[in-house]
């Protein structure tokens, strides 16, 4: 689908802040650092979860064991692809068990990510608890699935795309909000 | 990051691959190694899904590693054993797979040992086929495993001497190696008695060599092959003694390959025939890493075929 850009939501600097206060709000929430661990959704939410876990470094001298999640073999439309969507690695080299894991992606849209990582994550384990950071919320939940954390709230309409871009993959940092061409 | 994908209905053999979907196949297997590593060595992808095992030979180690693979995806297994099956009251084949077809499952899985069994079910089933070994023809599962292996220890998959040993003739781990090291451009050295490995096999782009240590010099990969007594292999050489004189793979032999180099065989084993007990449970082999990744590979090729019942009946 051809697409255009219908605006530009965030630049790097604005990205910064952001990424710097979750950064924060996920200390104020979890005072027993040793007990925190972030698990990054594949692709983007992997980076965004790098990012944070270097504030956090940087904010209380610590560091948070980091995750990387694969979604794809608990999503809930397998059966209605016409070619699979292409598995993706899994690497979570620490217990989960009685930690406290935030989740974090990058969008958050209908929540079917969020189930499907939620599943996945009790696989491996029981955390204490489970926290969800995004760093975009675009609404248009179709399950009963609320961040704790959000970088952004953004409405949106559902035809719209939110493309949240970063330096590690495209090489530099925004967010745009895109439109189908035509509109 | 470019986006693979995969668009073949069945996996009949290395042959109709092409070198992209070989590497998708790879890299999705690395991702399922992940999940054999987990307490519970299970996800949903395949939930819902029937696979048939059609076996029509003895297997035990393959039989298992796809049922295995099945069963790490979630979908449900029948295993259907042709000894005590309606093949020894007379049903043919194709009434066979079309019983089983009425039934819906999703994937069969199949070993036969008439060449080319797997694409004849194509004409006629419903289900993605996947070959388990056809006669003297393909394993490719086998192959794919055997180049995961070798991908993790080398670190690649390019630039490599491969060295088979052993019979050639009758080995269709061996065909489906060849082909899938030609497809990415490695050197492959086949090495056996002339009886078992002819001069034809110079056509699909391989050096023949008959004397072993020539073969192995260099080589990044020393594959052995199973002396095959159930085939008849006996009747190509004039003694096993000799055969172990000649073609067996021993320290001496292999300190000629490569200084990385690593030494494979598809199982099972014998030991003190094609290969010296030593050199078998030595840290250069890497046999039972082969058998691990078997069940990752399978996973990956179940996945990836999904099996979709094709609308081509009716």
């Amino acid at each position: 689908m051809d697409e255009k850009i219908k605006a530009k939501i965030m630049d790097d600097k604005k990205m910064k802040r952001t990424l710097q206060r979750l950064a924060i709000e996920i200390l104020e929430r979890n005072r027993e650092a040793d007990k925190l661990a972030l698990i990054g959704i594949q692709t983007r939410g992997v980076h965004i979860a790098r990012r944070i876990q270097v504030l956090i470094k940087e904010l209380e001298g610590v560091d948070i064991p980091l995750g990387i999640l694969d979604i794809t073999m608990f999503r809930d439309d397998l059966h209605r692809h016409e070619q699979q969507p292409a598995v993706k690695k899994t690497r979570i080299d620490f217990p989960i068990e009685d930690r406290d894991i935030v989740l974090i992606d990058d969008v958050v849209f209908t929540g079917r990510t969020i189930r499907a990582a939620m599943d996945s994550i009790f696989e491996l384990g029981r955390p204490a608890t489970l926290q969800l950071a995004a760093f975009i919320d675009r609404g248009h939940r179709e399950l009963p699935i609320c961040p704790d954390f959000k970088g952004k709230y953004l409405p949106t309409s559902r035809r719209e795309r939110v493309k949240v871009i970063l330096q590690e993959i495209d090489g530099k940092d925004e967010v745009l909000i895109m439109e189908p061409k035509g509109f | 990051m470019k986006e693979r994908t995969f668009r073949q209905d069945h996996l009949l053999g290395i042959e109709h691959l092409s070198v992209d979907d070989i590497e998708t196949i790879l890299e999705t297997a690395e991702a399922f190694i992940e999940v054999s590593s987990r307490e519970v060595k299970k996800v949903p992808a395949l939930k819902g899904k029937t696979v048939v095992n059609l076996f029509f030979e003895n297997s035990t180690r393959t039989r298992s590693s796809f049922e295995i693979a099945a069963k790490r995806l979630s979908a449900d297994l029948i295993n259907f054993n042709s000894s005590v099956s309606s093949l020894k009251k007379g049903e043919t084949l194709k009434d066979t797979v079309l019983t089983l077809e009425a039934m819906n499952p999703h994937i069969i899985v199949i070993r036969h040992s008439a060449s080319g069994s797997p694409h004849y079910l194509t004409t006629f089933a419903r289900s993605s086929i996947v070959n388990a070994g056809d006669g003297f023809h393909e394993h490719p599962t086998q192959a794919l495993l055997d180049a995961l292996t070798i991908q993790q220890r080398l670190r690649t998959l390019r630039n490599l001497k491969i060295a088979i040993v052993g019979d050639i003739l009758h080995s269709r781990v061996a065909l489906s190696n060849i082909l899938l090291h030609q497809k990415l451009g490695n050197e492959i050295a086949l090495v056996g008695p002339p009886s078992l490995v002819p001069a034809e096999f110079a056509k699909l782009g391989a050096t023949v060599y008959y004397d072993i240590r020539r073969g192995v010099r260099n080589a990044d990969v020393v594959m052995m092959l199973r002396v095959q007594a159930e085939r008849g292999a006996r009747n190509y050489f004039p003694s096993i003694r000799e055969y172990r004189n000649l073609f067996a793979i021993n320290r001496d032999i292999f300190s000629l390959a490569s200084k990385r180099a690593i030494l494979m065989h598809p199982g099972p084993i014998n030991r003190d025939v094609e290969i010296e007990t030593s050199m078998a449970d030595s840290d250069r082999s890497v046999i039972l890493q082969q058998v691990t990744n078997g069940i990752a590979v399978r996973m990956a090729v179940l996945y990836l075929l999904k099996g979709e019942i094709h609308e081509t009946l009716n």
